[in-house]
This record gives C-alpha cells, sequence and structure tokens, in this order.
C-alpha cells in the first residue's frame, strides 16, 4: 500500500518537474520548493545524527555520565565551531572571524601540497613522461602520436591563458591553436552532458512506463 | 521555410525528444555494446582480486544522479559479490546515505551476501577532506559504528581491516567533486588505488588522472554502466537505458546538423 502511494507521489512530482518544459507554472513551483525543502530537511537531520551526535554530543554525555573525562577536550573544537553562531548577536559577530580563520588555515594546510601534488606534479609527469618511454622505444607510433599532440594541447591551451604578453605573432598563432583544443575540450563536454542528461530522461520515462503506467 | 526552421518552438524539440525516448522504451529494442579501455580496465582490476580481497565503495551521489549511477554500482557490487570480494560502502554526501544502504541490501539478496561478513555499509559523515585523511590513520576514528550503529568493533568483517593499507581499491561513484578528493588526499597521500564511475557531465574533467594513472579505470555515465554490465554478462538498466541513448543521440545529432545547415543557408541569403 505504502510503495503504491509512493510510486504515485513520485510520478505525480514527476510529471508536476517536467510541466516546465511547456512554461512555468504553480505545479512546477510546488515540486520545485518540496524538493529544496525535503533535500535541506533531510541533509540537516542527516547531519545531525551521523556528525553532531557522534562526535560531539556522544563523547560529551560519555565524559559526564560515565566520568570519561578524556572526552572533555571535545569542548574545544565545540567552542570554537560555536562561535559561528556569534553572527546572529551583531556586537560579537567579530567572534565569527576566529572559527573561519582556523577553517581556511587548516583547509589551506591540508589541500596545498596535496594538490600540488596531485594536480601539478602528477599532471606534469604525465605530460612528459611518454617522451622517456619513446627515447627508450617503449612505445609505438600511433602512442607517440598521441604524446606529441598532448603536449603541443598542454603547451598551447597554456599560452592562450598567458595574458601577459599580447597575443600576436608567434604567441597568437600558438593561443589560436588552445583554441581548437580548448573548443574539442567543450564538445566532449557537451556532448558528454547531452548523455548524461538523456540517461535521467530514460530513466524517469522508464519508471513512468513500467512502475507507474505498467506499459514494460 | 529557413525561417520558420531557426525559429521553431523548442517546445516541439522537447516533444521529439520525449518521443526518441519514449518509443524505444515501449519497442525494447537493443543495440551492441563495444567496451572501452577505461571500463576494461576498472573490470580486469576488480577481476584480478583474489577473493577475500577489500573494495571500497563510495556512494557520492544524490537522488539525482542516480540514474546513471545505480546501475553502475549495481553491476560492480554483483561482481564483487560474486568473486567473494568484501565490500566497505559509505558516503561523502549527505543524499547518498539512504541510496548506498539500499543498493547494498538489494545485491546481497539476490545475491546472498552476508552484512558483516560479506559487507559493510559505514554511511555518512560531515567534512570531507577529514574524512578522507582520516580513514588513512584508522577508520574507526572516523566511523566509529556503521549505518545501523553497530559498532565497528562488533563487525566480523572490519576485524583485519584498520585503514587503507588493507583496501585493495576505492571505487568512487560521483555526481560531484568526490573523485577528485579520493585523488588529492588518498592516491596522492597514501598510493591508494582509485576507479572512478562518474557521470557524463563530469566524465571530461576525469580523463587527466586516468592518463597519469592516479585512476586505475573509470567509467562514463549510463555507458559505464552498459559496459561493465556486458563484461559480467548481466544485461540490465544500463544496457537498456544505452540503447533507448542511441536513439536521442541520433535525434540531436540531426538537430545540430539541420540547425547548422539552415543557419549557413540564411546566412548566405542575407549576403
Amino acid at each position: 500500500m505504502w510503495e503504491l502511494i509512493g510510486i504515485w507521489v513520485a510520478a505525480l512530482l514527476t510529471l508536476c518537474i517536467y510541466s516546465f518544459l511547456y512554461r512555468d507554472n504553480p505545479f512546477y513551483r510546488f515540486a520545485e520548493h518540496l524538493f529544496v525543502g525535503v533535500s535541506v530537511g533531510y541533509g540537516i537531520v542527516l547531519t545531525i545524527h551521523q556528525g553532531f551526535i557522534p562526535f560531539a554530543w556522544r563523547p560529551l554525555e560519555k565524559a559526564f555520565m560515565q566520568q570519561e573525562w578524556i572526552g572533555l577536550w571535545r569542548l574545544i573544537p565545540i567552542g570554537i565551531g560555536a562561535l559561528f553562531f556569534t553572527r546572529l548577536v551583531p556586537t560579537h559577530a567579530w567572534l565569527i572571524r576566529y572559527p573561519i580563520a582556523i577553517l581556511i588555515g587548516v583547509g589551506s594546510g591540508l589541500a596545498i601540497p596535496n594538490v600540488m601534488r596531485a594536480d601539478i606534479f602528477q599532471q606534469v609527469h604525465g605530460t612528459l613522461a611518454p617522451f622517456a618511454q619513446m627515447h627508450a622505444g617503449e612505445l609505438g607510433p600511433f602512442q607517440i602520436f598521441g604524446a606529441i599532440l598532448m603536449l603541443i594541447g598542454v603547451v598551447s591551451t597554456l599560452t592562450y591563458f598567458f595574458f601577459s604578453v599580447e597575443h600576436r605573432g608567434v604567441v597568437g598563432g600558438v593561443s589560436k591553436i588552445g583554441i581548437v583544443f580548448l573548443m574539442i575540450g567543450f564538445g566532449s563536454a557537451f556532448g558528454n552532458t547531452v548523455m548524461g542528461r538523456v540517461s535521467l530522461l530514460i530513466q524517469r520515462v522508464d519508471f513512468l512506463l513500467a512502475d507507474w503506467l505498467h506499459l514494460i | 521555410m529557413i525561417e520558420k526552421l531557426m525559429n521553431i518552438d523548442r517546445r516541439i524539440v522537447f516533444i521529439l525528444v520525449a518521443l526518441a525516448v519514449i518509443i524505444p522504451s515501449l519497442l525494447s529494442v537493443s543495440f551492441p555494446i563495444t567496451v572501452s579501455e577505461p571500463t576494461r580496465n576498472t573490470y580486469d582490476y576488480i577481476e584480478a582480486m583474489p577473493a577475500g580481497s577489500t573494495l571500497m565503495i563510495g556512494f557520492n551521489y544524490g537522488p539525482s544522479s542516480f540514474a546513471e549511477l545505480h546501475p553502475m554500482a549495481k553491476a560492480v557490487i554483483q561482481h564483487c559479490f560474486e568473486k567473494k570480494i568484501q565490500v566497505i560502502g559509505m558516503t561523502l554526501l549527505a543524499e547518498g546515505a539512504t541510496l548506498g544502504d539500499q543498493m547494498l541490501k538489494s545485491v546481497a539478496e539476490e545475491t546472498g551476501a552476508v552484512y558483516g561478513e560479506d559487507y559493510v555499509y559505514l554511511g555518512f559523515r560531515p567534512g570531507a577532506t577529514q574524512v578522507l585523511l582520516g580513514m588513512g590513520t584508522a577508520i574507526d576514528s572516523v566511523y566509529e559504528a556503521d549505518y545501523a550503529k553497530t559498532p565497528l568493533a562488533e563487525i566480523p568483517m572490519m576485524a583485519n581491516i584498520k585503514n587503507y593499507e588493507q583496501i585493495d581499491l576505492v571505487l568512487d561513484l560521483a555526481s560531484g567533486s568526490s573523485t577528485e578528493w579520493w585523488v588529492i588526499y588518498t592516491n596522492t597521500r597514501y598510493n591508494q588505488q582509485i576507479a572512478a564511475g562518474v557521470t557524463g557531465v563530469i566524465v571530461s574533467q576525469m580523463y587527466p588522472y586516468l592518463q597519469t594513472r592516479q585512476l586505475i579505470g573509470l567509467m562514463p555515465g549510463l555507458l559505464g554502466a552498459a559496459e561493465y554490465e556486458k563484461l559480467i554478462e548481466k544485461p540490465a538498466k544500463g544496457t537498456e537505458g544505452m540503447s533507448i541513448q542511441s536513439f536521442a543521440h541520433l535525434l540531436v545529432v540531426g538537430l545540430v546538423i539541420l540547425g547548422n545547415i539552415a543557419f549557413f543557408i540564411q546566412h548566405r541569403q542575407s549576403e
């Protein structure tokens, strides 16, 4: 019974959302607001149950109820986190700078070395490594072509984003090649986006035809 | 005629796309699927893992992307359970918590996998970076209990799994930036092997990681699901979806060509 009600609710909300394709209407807005509200509510409840309770509430509860005083150190991060709420009191709003400063400091400290390694050093290595293999005679003609093409793509695309020199002459020519690579990249991203969006439509149509209308 | 074509009501295009999806759905048509190298690499890696190995799956997607990633999750989990590979499920996204739980339970029911022995679901913890880094030291420092609030110490499968050293592969099923987080914090710092299954929208961003082998494999959207279903010889929603998708793609390509022809004719006429 509950499953049937769930299917009907899901089917009607799906139709409400797709009604936007005709034009904006109250049914679409109702479904949209419902979705946003449910998502936010669900996220808050889950964050309380899976974050606040195990990491903050339970250690403090243990500390006070079972005299496991080691749990009291959690009061420090909880206290720092609670400073976010000083935003609600204009006279003490400046205190919010402390948790934000800690968050940015820790976040940057964790991210910068790892991002440098993963997104810069490894990518530079990945671009140049095939040339070492080429030198050692380990690559076939197609792989050599791929390695050269990739290097041209990287250099020309980076040149396009290098704005300290006017894009004229050789630099202008190379940056134009960069535009070609960028366009191919955008084309690939667009093609994959079409595939992704059509997949969502297929799933909804499958749900409506199979689970709701039992036509397939 | 050209004028009409250039000013066609967009709702006619919507109807055409809807028909391109509904008619093949009703007729149950099917097209052959060829397997791409990145998907095959993921399959080969899992296929080569011995029984008793451990795969961690990140269900990092919400209901808005489950059409692409759920079939993929199902195919991989079926493969793992058949090969007696232990599966640990988790998510960095609140919306993914229920989806991961449902998926593991439904495949376990089909295959007879036992909770706590063949698979465990850890659920969601907020703070993605801290979760990924914390699991590198000790999984139970982040997840002291599973999704059903059973302490990890009481789960037999977790007795010998303490951190990434006991995890043979991480598969991230992502609709957002989570694959980048896994690569940046887990592959770079802990040298953890990572494969990814991502939505079509973000797949282009993942290819640089594939080329540098920071990802050992990559499954692109519904196509990745269909390819994996072919490899495990269990055609399901991914395979069905890709056959229907081909019709929609033909329509989109046709409309793009038609639009361009009309544009150039109009341009020439105005000259």
